[in-house]
């Protein structure tokens, strides 16, 4: 059974915390820090975000850490190698691997996929590859062992959502308002109608991200999803303790309250 | 002029396919968010590409508006000069607001009313774009909101001016390198959060499709008009067609139409800058790579990692790092030569047609004549050549006074 999988699982109906981190930032070594630190704070499910010069659907907050990481000489590859030493000591928490299409396209998608599920890797969320495209990608990650993760937005209805379900796997991953990372907050009951409708249509876990950053907003989308994504505020975080030697230990102070109120 | 009926199956003029592939290149590569808008965008533009009111309304204003057609003007003196081929412009500079880029804007627009659109964004580099579509706002009483780097803000001043005046709200951009680039990333981010109500009008070949598609259908007026230009004045079609390339809009509203005449020569020229070896240049066929930005699949400016590299070019309409997916098509079949001149030769262009013919051409046809003067004198006298001069220079006094470090 995929670690995503025996994860929810685990749970048994108690909603999963997805954490969002740029691999890299604010440094390689921090970083992996942040990484290893994760699961200890309180996340069930770990997303790694490949950092990308053009990170079309991401807010200022997501774009910013990416540059810099970038300019601290992360790439695709650290970001692998980084996944690989994280599994030296877990083996537990399912990590998805989040970003654009153009670094793992110039990796090559079967050299990609290999190294991924080699570096520990359990899923894979590319955002500006839509179901039109993604045959390319999804079946060799597929065949690798990788889930397939699909994003399911406000404007993917009727028909639509039909076409978005086909062929996911792993989980859905709902973004809870038309925008990008970061910026407004979601109109809860609008979500929850959607969710109900996915449901409806598939047994896969649905994922609430976009726009969650308190405790707050955590423990309203859980109760309408089975995980909730937080990405900009850790990342804010991140950034505002960049300069501790301990950075992990603010980080847990804010995952341990998310994870509380969920 | 509408989009030509009874293509042969095998034309190179079919693409692309249904779901916006040109051979390998092209498709709809944006977040979910995106896709149904894309696809009502693709849904309405077919719609009114079938409508003959559509182009009624088109060709009514491309005419009385625009002041199409463009003159297909014999360059005498540029044909004695350089003593070889037989040397057309296509006078494209001549349109209202002055380059090609008004044509795919009056195009869109009006695409976009029909989908009951309420408002229009656009991204802009040289602010050429900006400012054709801020005028077919203003024509048409939409209101605009224009993405532009801050960069560009500061370079090209005159452009942001006329944008204000025709009534356009001009965003800077600041992310990432602040350049074009950049401005189409924020205008892709701001429509994501405004799909509702916002039409956002793509200003070359490039994008998800069906742009490429669409922008060509609009500029490919250029080359239709040509074609007749020519039969009434040679009696034949030309021998070679050349045109600069960013993005490729101007160049592929001139190429597309003769794509099935195999005998006619195509060169698609690209900004050099410093040469296409060092790492400031924005020639993405020459120098660049496979890959898979704003929405396309094409070819890009990128390192080994897949990262996007930053575009250089003393035009501020080239500073672009891809190109149109139709024109990495052509390229890889090799039905179009794409080639590049640097900035050095780009100004020395502008300077000679500026004293030959009396045109001071933008700096973008610059690049394209500096190619017409490296082919031309090799060339027999009975070889017809046509250049698209596709804008004209007033907006880039500054900076030609600049490098060639006059005093204005």
């Amino acid at each position: 059974m995929s670690r995503i999988k025996k994860t929810f699982e685990a749970l048994n109906g108690e909603k999963a915390l997805n954490i969002f981190i740029t691999a890299g930032y604010p440094d390689a070594s921090k970083s992996l820090d942040i990484l290893k630190s994760l699961p200890t704070s309180g996340a069930d499910l770990i997303e790694l975000g490949i950092p990308f010069t053009d990170p079309m659907a991401d807010g200022p907050t997501i774009q910013d850490s990416s540059l810099q990481a970038l300019k601290n000489g992360m790439s695709l590859q650290g970001t692998l190698d980084m996944l690989t030493k994280f599994r030296e000591t877990n083996n537990e928490t399912p990590v998805i691997l989040m970003g654009y299409f153009n670094p793992i396209y110039a990796y090559g998608c079967d050299n990609f996929v290999k190294a991924a599920a080699q570096a520990g890797a359990d899923g894979l969320i590319v955002v500006d590859l839509p179901p039109e495209e993604d045959e390319e990608l999804r079946i060799p990650a597929q065949a690798a062992g990788l889930d397939f993760i699909k994003l399911v937005t406000p404007t993917t209805i009727g028909q639509r959502l039909d076409t978005v379900i086909e062929n996911a796997s792993g989980f859905l991953y709902y973004v809870s308002i038309a925008g990008v990372t970061g910026t407004k907050s979601a109109n809860i009951d609008e979500v929850g109608a959607h969710i109900q409708t996915i449901k409806e249509k598939t047994d896969l876990p649905v994922a609430v991200g976009f726009g969650i950053k308190t405790p707050e907003d955590a423990a309203k989308m859980s109760k309408i999803a089975d995980a909730v994504v937080v990405g900009s505020s850790i990342v804010e975080n991140i950034k505002q303790n960049q300069s501790v030697s301990d950075i992990a230990t603010p980080l847990a102070t804010q995952i341990t309250a998310l994870k509380q109120a969920i | 002029m509408s989009t030509e009926p009874n293509i042969k199956p095998n034309s190179l003029r079919n693409g692309p396919d249904e779901k916006g592939h040109f051979g390998l290149y092209g498709g709809r590569y944006v977040a979910e968010t995106l896709m149904p808008l894309i696809l009502e965008v693709e849904q309405a533009w077919h719609k009114a590409r079938d409508d003959e009111k559509f182009w009624d309304e088109f060709n009514g204003l491309a005419q009385d508006y625009i002041g199409r057609p463009s003159p297909l003007y014999f360059a005498k003196a540029t044909t004695a000069h350089y003593g070889g081929a037989k040397i057309y412009f296509k006078r494209d500079e001549l349109n209202h607001t002055g380059a090609h880029k008004i044509n795919h804007c009056l195009g869109q627009i009006l695409v976009a009313k029909r989908m009951g659109k309420k408002r229009i964004i656009a991204e802009t580099g040289a602010g050429q774009h900006g400012v054709a579509t801020a005028t077919v706002c203003a024509l048409f009483n939409m209101p605009c909101t224009v993405f532009m780097g801050a960069e560009d803000i500061e370079r090209q001043k005159p452009n942001v001016f006329r944008m204000k005046l025709l009534g356009a709200e001009i965003v800077p951009v600041t992310s990432g390198s602040g350049t074009l680039k950049d401005a189409m990333n924020e205008a892709l981010r701001h429509w994501v959060a405004h799909v509702e109500d916002t039409y956002y009008l793509i200003g070359t070949v490039a994008g998800p499709h069906p742009y490429p598609e669409m922008v060509r259908d609009f500029q490919s007026v250029i080359g239709m008009e040509t074609k007749e230009q020519m039969m009434a004045k040679e009696g034949r079609l030309p021998d070679s067609l050349v045109a600069c390339i960013g993005g490729g809009s101007n160049a592929m509203g001139l190429f597309h139409p003769f794509l099935d005449d195999t005998d006619v020569q195509m060169f698609g020229v690209e900004a050099g800058g410093h040469g296409v070896d060092t790492d400031k240049h924005a020639a993405s066929l020459n120098g660049g790579s496979a890959g898979i930005l704003h929405g396309m699949r094409s070819y890009f400016l990128q390192n080994d990692d897949g990262q996007i590299t930053e575009a250089h070019s003393i035009s501020a309409g080239l500073d672009y790092p891809g190109i149109g997916p139709e024109h990495a098509y052509l390229n890889d079949i090799e039905r179009v030569q794409y080639v590049s001149v640097t900035d050095m030769e780009a100004l020395e262009a502008f300077q000679m047609l500026s004293k030959l013919e009396g045109i001071i051409p933008a700096l973008e046809p610059s690049h394209a004549f500096a190619h017409v003067m490296k082919i031309a004198p090799d060339l027999p006298k009975d070889h017809i050549l046509v250049m698209n001069l596709c804008g004209r220079g007033d907006k880039d006094i500054f900076t030609v006074a600049d490098k060639l470090g006059m005093e204005m």
